[in-house]
């Protein structure tokens, strides 16, 4: 009640007594929470180390300046790998996302209450497991190498790409499909003529945005195993040869920057 | 040619938007649906293909019962009703000879369609359309570079093409302007003259209907108040079908020849 009559005037305040009482007190709570968690953490932390922390850094820095250029050579395979692993889960990705999209977007799907929650629950599992996860599991089935790479990566990007793709296909105009189906087109048909050409900017766009990320997932998958330039970075680590991990992230971050450059020019190319 | 018998719709929300609506079409008569907005025109005209399932009644196209038909059997019946849109409905990424073949859809297999390899009769006719509305050196052009009388253009070709005995047009001018709407009713009645074509045309523009057709129906809450001839349109009967307003001015216009148009 902000308003009040006061005396035969009319006052008006943000907010009642009690309200703004009220307020006071939660803010009080909440410092009082954020104090006590910075005690508990600050007494939980060695700090020696954190004040340590510049030196080493600068430490690791001198050791790893200048990269060691001759071990590029050895990069070219690893690198190779990463971006084939990338391109082929994309491409199994891809190849399985599109019928489960079809089979989630409720426009589509041939059955609201069997069907669809089928295919939703495929693409929230694979999205709720990280690819490094996927990736360890499948070493244990498959082995290690680059194939367990491959499946990992197209595994994680199901969820995505399916996800996308039918939010792309329940968004389409239902008019076309309507006309194409008013002359006589099959089922399959009305997919071909009335949905496919709505949702193909969207099926590209997704596909190498997709691809783009599963680069940068690609290149730590060889920590655990799963073949790639992340293979090389975790050997490198575990030596401490510091000049030739400097250089594996800089291989990747022109790996990277050479991937987003591809896939900004495609998605021009197609919008 | 068209018989509906009792048809009859009821939405899932409860709405009726058609009452027991009986209607009479013969062989190559043009006629006119008018009525307020969520009258049950666009309902009528869904429940006669079926792209709305009528919840009870019977429509007959010719000797064959739609209602109950299979769905291959309703694709094979589909072919003979063209159908043109509001907003043109045409497939906004293909071409528009693309366009104009999917009107084919219902005569040739999925492979052959998704291999776009149309028999050269269905290219030639398809040809011929367009040359007929003027489009003929359009059939490259992708359909979302046209304006909006030139997509309803390659529209009325699509439903011309399936080689139609009646055609089923979903207010074909509500998003044009004026004079390109009486172009377009001036081309598909001229059509329909010219193929002997049935037509049932959804219009809200009074003035248009009555210059262009030969019967006009009325439809009001979903049920038909008035079917006569387009001279019978006289205020009270207007005042019946939409409610009280002053008609005098929409009337007038049927007279009036000249390209700027008075309306309600």
């Amino acid at each position: 009640m902000p308003v009040q009559d006061l005396q035969g005037k009319q006052v008006w305040q943000r907010n009642t007594g009690r309200e703004s009482i009220s307020h006071w007190i939660i803010w009080l709570i909440g410092v009082a929470i954020f104090a006590y968690c910075w005690q508990k953490i600050s007494n939980s932390t060695t700090w020696f180390f954190v004040w340590d922390a510049p030196r080493i850094a600068d430490d690791i820095w001198t050791r790893a300046t200048p990269p060691r250029w001759e071990y590029i050579a050895q990069l070219g395979e690893p690198i190779w790998d990463t971006l084939n692993i990338a391109t082929l889960g994309t491409i199994f990705s891809l190849i399985l996302a599109v019928p489960i999209a079809f089979l989630a977007a409720h426009n589509t799907t041939p059955s609201k209450f069997f069907v669809r929650p089928i295919a939703l629950l495929i693409i929230v599992s694979s999205r709720s497991i990280n690819s490094l996860i996927w990736a360890l599991l499948l070493i244990a089935i498959i082995g290690p190498g680059v194939f367990a790479g491959v499946i990992a990566i197209a595994i994680r990007s199901i969820g995505f790409c399916a996800k996308l793709l039918y939010e792309a296909i329940e968004e389409i105009d239902q008019t076309q499909v309507e006309a194409i189906t008013a002359t006589g087109a099959s089922r399959w048909q009305v997919m071909a003529y009335g949905i496919v050409p709505q949702i193909l900017p969207a099926f590209a766009g997704i596909a190498v945005f997709r691809w783009d990320i599963n680069i940068r997932e690609s290149t730590v998958l060889g920590l655990v195993g799963a073949g790639g330039i992340g293979l090389q970075l975790s050997s490198s680590l575990n030596v401490l040869a510091w000049p030739q991990v400097s250089l594996i992230l800089l291989v990747i971050l022109i790996a990277v920057i050479i991937s987003e450059w591809v896939s900004a020019k495609v998605r021009g190319a197609i919008i | 040619m068209l018989r509906l018998e009792k048809l009859e719709k009821t939405y899932k929300t409860g709405d009726q938007a058609l009452k027991s609506v009986q209607l009479l079409v013969p062989e190559g008569q043009v006629l006119a649906l008018i009525g307020p907005s969520g009258a049950g025109k666009s309902t009528l005209i869904r429940c006669i293909n079926r792209l709305v399932e009528p919840t009870s009644g019977k429509v007959y196209l010719g000797e064959v019962e739609l209602t109950s038909l299979s769905s291959n059997n309703l694709r094979r019946e589909r072919r003979r009703m063209g159908m043109i849109f509001q907003e043109y409905a045409l497939v906004e990424r293909l071409s528009v000879m693309e366009n104009v073949l999917s009107g084919r859809l219902g005569y040739v297999g999925f492979w052959r369609s998704f291999l776009r390899r149309f028999p050269q009769s269905d290219v030639d006719e398809a040809f011929r359309l367009l040359e007929r509305v003027g489009l003929a050196h359009m059939a490259d052009k992708r359909a979302d570079e046209l304006s909006g009388g030139q997509r309803q253009r390659v529209g009325i070709c699509r439903a011309l093409i399936q080689n139609p005995a009646l055609l089923l047009v979903d207010e074909p001018t509500a998003s044009l302007d004026p004079k390109t709407s009486r172009q377009i009713m001036r081309l598909i009645c001229e059509l329909c003259k010219e193929r002997g074509l049935a037509a049932i045309i959804n219009i809200h523009d009074v003035a248009l209907a009555q210059m262009f057709v030969q019967r006009v129906i009325g439809l009001r809450f979903g049920a038909i108040e008035f079917d006569g001839p387009p001279e019978g349109l006289t205020p009270e009967v207007l005042t019946t079908i939409y409610g009280e307003e002053d008609w005098e001015a929409t009337i007038e216009s049927v007279d009036d020849d000249s390209d700027i148009m008075v309306t309600k």
